[in-house]
């Protein structure tokens, strides 16, 4: 039973990473950088989310619009002012410069919020689920976590492979300049999945302090690093491998802390990522280069 | 007369500059005009210069992008703790001692960059680059767990649980010292760190680093980073050479990570977090990739920076991530390249006709 | 230009050499040579031996898999079926580093320097086996490093003077205008000092002047360091005109070999290779 809880608190993690694995793995594809400040997106949407609940007093679901709506903006706005500009620097450049937003976009939440730690409330209230006479409780939180995910996965997949946006993203991380040469607005393209991300982003911010209620500046950082893990697990560039490379990630995070050891459990599941890596060198999906989006 | 040779003369103005700063800063703190938040400050410098100057030896002269290099700060810093304690009663010396503790940090750092360096080298691009930040959490949640402790004058050493004999002990009469304690860190029980010796151990570095950059090995380095395929048909083989570089790296980070645990009296592994890591890649970036006096001047001014900008308190960090963004997206920008080419020219022109109007003298 | 008529003459395994290599063991010899790329038959059944101080050509037309010999020599690709012979030794097993060591080397159809590095750098690169050092020695500057820095500089020189580059030495490689760089590449491989020195179209860019100063050159390296020389080459004046023996690849396989008089007058290679010329021209 305790088993069965330890996998149900894995998957429900791990979804959350497969949710801001999805943004890095995206914009990866399509920008081919690593943009740390991804997991600091996530940050802001949670505090924004947390605003217009504790503040404004307005139910949930118009929080997460908003939560959404700030970080959908925000993203393009990043992306237009700090990494556009730098589309043909050397890849070390643009690395220290999402480094930078990351620091801006911390150092601001401080001086908006204080550095101290606020208690997110759960936005999902929809009661929890007892199986097997109470001793294995499902957390409401849990179960829309991992409803948001799947759906979320699926309307990716669906958004990338059927629609003429998507299949202009996919072009562009293929190859910009041949994109561009047949008609694709590439800027445009470039831009709307950091809206995409970011849009992810805010909804994994806000089901994370769901789950983990302790809101801070840096509450986004780590778990940005272990998505951006997760992403290269499941192979970076792809959409079905981010979201095995989360869930994976998750279980094994929350089984090496409750099975190995509580202080090593980032170590375990960093160690797990190296080692598959010398084995896997592109990730666990991550062969099929035209999966790339 | 022999010309000298254009990398002589720019090694010779890394030295001088180094040594003139340190004179200066010397005579600055003799005569007690430096405040002592500024005094504070050297000794960190120091490191985070050997720190910077190290990095640039991966990813500037080898070409492979690090992301745990405070990871083998953080070895060197533990080791060099254990190191200074260890050697109390034997080198009652403090600088020797210290000497001593960074050789010793320098080295476990280096067995810590072959193990790593094993399977990371296999790696490509990004995925080099996650490996190394993957190991460098890895390093700190370990040294996390770690205790140890100095009983009589052996080492007792625990994983995960404390190393609980002291009462015991101190009962029968044997000194006990709890060395590393897990979370809380390490005890340093004397502050053996000087200024000189972060002076030295620049010097060091620099001799280290220069010296192999135009030497054989280093210009095989180089080689492999220019094109890896022409590199392997002359013969030179890559695993080797890229192994070298990232062990003197990590090498020289140990030593850094010594003296700079041994400046405080107690040191935490939260210290070498990802963002040290990032904050010394800052360095190097900013200074110059592959630029080593680059990399002196930007780790002494972006070490300074934050404490000029002590007066903004609150606003500091934010400021300093703005002038981060900001300057990486000038210095990239296509007319501000430009721009510094055609001055480059006009200098570069301007010396030449010196030089003829000279030579015709 | 004098030129020296060489006598081909057959050997009893397979194809021809000149007639002065007959003595030595051939340089190299390929027995059924062959190489898949997903059932792709890149190079199959290739057969060719290489007299010790011969100059023998390599043409096809493009994607007939030249450059794919040449990865294939020099264990870029390791071949899957068919043995190479390197003065008389097998080298399956050896990788691409080893492959130098034993004596090829090579350059690149896109030019592969050290673009950063200085041109007398490059030709120290390609000296870092014959004169060594250790790094310790290089980081404390002992008495190592100043006499094998000193040789090698000396050396380096005396390798560009082949090609009247020394006065070039302190430039940047990647800054050298192209027929510069291409000869730069010439001379890395020369100083690796190999006995069969591979050139991956050596005349490309070049103009006809330049082509008949390198046709100078090619002849010079061969007759100062007595090795061997294979080099793949689309301009058939350099081909026809240095080549002793030449080998004519199609569609991967081996069409015809003979010396440069028999070539011409081969109708299996007018037909594969110059009359595609001619369809080409009109």
């Amino acid at each position: 039973m305790v088993f069965l809880s330890y996998l149900i608190n894995g998957i429900s993690l791990g979804s959350v990473y497969a949710i801001i694995a999805l943004g890095y793995t995206m914009v990866y594809g399509i920008a081919k950088m690593l943009n740390f400040a991804h997991g600091d997106v996530i940050m802001v949407g949670a505090y924004i989310s947390f605003c217009v609940t504790q503040y404004l007093g307005m139910p949930a679901i118009v929080s997460i619009v908003a939560a959404m709506f700030v970080c959908t903006v925000l993203g393009m706005l990043i992306e237009r002012m700090a990494y556009k500009p730098l589309r043909e620097a050397p890849k070390l450049a643009v690395l220290i410069t999402a480094i930078g937003v990351s620091y801006l976009l911390q150092n601001s939440a401080q001086l908006i919020w204080g550095s101290n730690p606020k208690s997110f409330n759960s936005l999902v209230n929809i009661g929890s689920i007892r199986l097997f006479d109470g001793a294995l409780l499902i957390s409401d939180e849990a179960i829309v976590t991992v409803l948001c995910c799947i759906i979320i996965m699926v309307a990716l997949t669906l958004f990338t492979s059927r629609t003429k946006m998507g299949k202009a993203m996919r072009a562009v991380s293929e190859d910009k300049g041949a994109a561009q040469l047949m008609g694709v607005d590439v800027n445009f393209t470039i831009s709307i999945t950091f809206a995409i991300g970011s849009a992810l982003a805010a909804i994994a911010g806000v089901l994370l302090c769901s789950s983990y209620p302790v809101l801070q500046p840096t509450t986004g950082s780590m778990p940005g690093i272990k998505a951006f893990t997760a992403a290269v697990f499941g192979g970076i560039g792809s959409i079905p491998g981010a979201m095995l490379g989360g869930i994976l990630l998750g279980l094994i995070e929350i089984f090496g802390k409750a099975y190995i050891s509580t202080e090593l459990g980032d170590a375990i599941v960093f160690l797990i990522l190296i080692i598959m890596l010398l084995v896997k060198p592109t990730g666990l999906l991550g062969k099929k280069v035209n999966e790339k989006v | 007369m022999k010309k000298m040779s254009k990398t002589f003369i720019n090694n010779a103005i890394t030295y001088a500059l180094v040594i003139v700063a340190f004179i200066v800063m010397t005579i600055l703190q003799n005569a007690g005009v430096l405040t002592r938040s500024m005094k504070g400050q050297l000794i960190p410098i120091c490191v985070y210069i050997v720190m910077a100057v190290s990095l640039n030896l991966v990813v500037g002269i080898s070409g492979e992008l690090c992301l745990g290099h405070a990871g083998f700060m953080s070895v060197g810093a533990f080791t060099g703790v254990v190191a200074a304690a260890c050697l109390a009663g034997g080198v009652p010396n403090p600088t020797l001692r210290l000497i001593l503790a960074m050789i010793v940090g320098g080295l476990i750092a280096a067995v810590a960059g072959v193990i790593i360096g094993v399977p990371v080298l296999r790696l490509r691009g990004d995925y080099l680059a996650i490996v190394t930040l993957a190991f460098g959490e890895i390093i700190r949640n370990v040294i996390n767990c770690l205790y140890v402790a100095l009983d009589g004058s052996a080492l007792r050493m625990s994983f995960n649980t404390p190393v609980v004999q002291e009462a015991a002990r101190t009962a029968e009469g044997i000194p006990f010292q709890v060395l590393i304690n897990g979370p809380q860190g390490a005890t340093v029980a004397t502050k053996l760190a000087t200024f000189t010796m972060g002076f030295v151990l620049i010097i060091f570095s620099l001799i280290v680093v220069l010296n192999l950059i135009n030497s054989r090995s280093g210009r095989a380095i180089m080689a492999i980073r220019d094109n890896r395929i022409a590199a392997e048909s002359v013969g030179i083989g890559v695993t080797k050479y890229k192994m070298m570089a990232f062990v003197i790296s990590a090498a020289l980070a140990g030593m850094a990570g010594a003296l700079y645990s041994l400046n405080y009296s107690t040191v935490t592994a939260s210290k070498f977090k990802f963002d040290t890591s990032i904050l010394v890649l800052v360095f190097v970036v900013l200074g110059g990739i592959g630029n080593i006096r680059g990399s002196i001047i930007a780790a002494t001014l972006l070490t300074v920076l934050p404490e000029l900008l002590r007066a903004f308190n609150d606003y500091r960090m934010l400021i300093y991530a703005i002038v981060l963004i900001l300057v990486m997206l000038t210095t990239n920008n296509p007319r501000f390249k430009q721009l510094r080419e055609s001055l480059a020219e006009k200098l570069r022109r301007g010396k030449g006709a010196g030089n003829e109007s000279e030579g015709g003298v | 230009m004098s030129e020296q008529k060489t006598r081909m003459v057959p050997i009893p395994s397979q194809g021809i050499i000149p007639e002065r290599d007959l003595n030595a063991t051939p340089v190299l010899e390929c027995r059924h040579l062959g190489i898949e790329f997903g059932g792709l038959k890149a190079v199959d059944d290739f057969n060719l031996t290489i007299g010790k101080t011969e100059i023998a050509g390599l043409i096809g037309p493009n994607g007939a898999g030249k450059t794919t010999i040449f990865n294939l020599l020099t264990k870029v690709y390791h071949p899957t079926s068919g043995t190479i012979l390197f003065n008389g030794k097998e080298t399956s097993g050896m990788n691409t580093v080893q492959v130098n060591r034993a004596g090829i080397a090579r350059t690149f159809q896109n030019i592969r320097l050290f673009s950063t590095l200085s041109v007398e750098d490059n030709v120290k690169i390609g000296l870092h086996n014959s004169m060594k050092y250790s790094t310790v020695s290089g980081i404390l500057r002992l008495p190592g490093y100043w006499k094998n820095e000193k040789r090698m500089h000396e050396r380096a020189l005396e390798l560009l003077s082949i090609f009247d580059m020394q006065d070039l030495a302190n430039h940047t490689a990647g800054s050298l205008p192209y027929g510069a760089q291409r000869r730069l590449e010439i001379v890395r491989a020369l100083a690796t000092g190999p006995k069969l020195l591979l050139l991956d179209e050596p005349a490309a860019g070049m103009n006809p002047s330049e082509t008949a100063e390198l046709m100078v050159n090619i002849r010079k390296i061969r007759d100062t360091f007595q090795i061997a020389v294979m080099l793949i080459e689309h301009d058939m004046k350099l081909v026809m005109g240095i080549c002793e023996g030449i080998a004519v690849l199609n569609y991967g396989r081996l069409i015809a070999k003979g010396t440069p008089e028999e070539i011409q007058k081969n109708p299996v290679v007018v037909e594969a290779y110059l009359g595609k010329q001619k369809e080409a021209d009109a």
